[in-house]
């Protein structure tokens, strides 16, 4: 451990806005990247489902 | 003889050509996804413990900017392997008319194109402390853009079509001519005098505390595994997207 508070780790000697950034900008495109696909698998599932996706009474209808 | 025969007759036994189906395919990569994910987690938590509490702090002007290169290399290097890997995908989906193989090319390049530009803003952020400049037209660093330009030509190409084997086979044909950019970036800091530094590990060894090579080669196994879990993820819905019709999507549990 080289870092003697949390202080001095955060400030990086001076560059933490570039390390934070370089590393909070990674967390930030991957996060999203697996966000959208998330998003694409809800989109697929309510189009290859729609009954299961709607109201009651479209449920109703289809039942009718 | 016969032992050669044994030999290849044991590796009969599992038909590796079954799985370019993508019937095959398709449940045995849902399957292996939460294992990839969570080596992933792991890896990532592992580098950056590694990079930032056991590899020592570096003296000099760049001091603790230089924590940049952990994630920095490795996405450099995710953008290379991913671009050569879209387009072997893509030049095997068109010569043997695979599209396993095409939807695999075109799952990758996502992935490699969000690597791609990682790499670029992270050198740029680095680039300001250790050089005072956010940019510069460096061999290696316009090599790198044109390698980003590239992926979003393959995916723009390729949306524009709306047959998919065409657009598999066009995008195939740039990928393939693209591929001349992955040397010229590799060797860029030979070939030309940059501002960017050499390769830190060659051949012959390389130049960093081995506690620094070590956080580095964990974050690249990360950023591995991370991409073979969303590329997984995103063919199997491209899968389910191209082939709507098929019998066996509508099977009992396979989706």
């Amino acid at each position: 451990m080289h870092w003697t508070s949390l202080s001095e780790f955060f400030s990086m000697g001076g560059y933490g806005f570039y390390v934070w950034g370089s590393y909070g900008i990674t967390l930030l495109l991957l996060g999203g990247e697996v966000l959208m696909l998330l998003k694409r698998k809800r989109s697929l599932a309510r189009r290859e489902d729609p009954q299961r996706f709607e109201g009651r009474n479209s449920q109703l209808e289809s039942s009718l | 003889m016969s032992l050669w025969l044994k030999f290849t007759m044991s590796k009969r036994k599992i038909n590796w050509y079954k799985y370019a189906a993508p019937a095959n395919f398709y449940p045995l990569a849902g399957r292996i996804i939460p294992w990839f994910a969570v080596i992933t987690i792991i890896l990532f938590a592992a580098g950056l413990y590694v990079g930032f509490f056991v590899a020592p702090k570096m003296g000099g002007d760049q001091r603790e900017a230089y924590h940049i290169i952990f994630i920095h290399v490795p996405a450099a290097w995710m953008g290379m392997f991913l671009y050569v890997l879209t387009a072997i995908y893509a030049g095997i989906g068109w010569a043997f008319n695979a599209r396993l193989a095409s939807m695999m090319a075109t799952a990758i390049s996502t992935t490699g194109a969000i690597f791609t530009f990682i790499s670029l803003v992270t050198g740029s952020l680095w680039g300001r402390p250790a050089w005072g400049v956010w940019w510069v037209w460096d061999a290696r660093m316009t090599s790198t853009l044109i390698l980003l330009f590239l992926y979003i030509g393959f995916i723009s190409l390729q949306s524009s079509i709306d047959d998919p084997r065409r657009a598999d086979r066009a995008g195939a044909v740039l990928a393939l001519v693209g591929l001349i950019n992955v040397p010229i970036i590799y060797f860029s800091v030979q070939w030309w005098n940059t501002l960017h530094q050499g390769a830190t590990i060659t051949a012959k060894g390389y130049h960093m505390v081995p506690s620094q090579l070590a956080g580095m080669l964990i974050l690249l196994a990360a950023c591995w595994m991370y991409s073979i879990a969303v590329v997984l993820a995103r063919v199997r819905y491209i899968i389910r997207e191209r082939e709507h019709e098929a019998p066996w999507l509508s099977a009992e549990g396979v989706v």
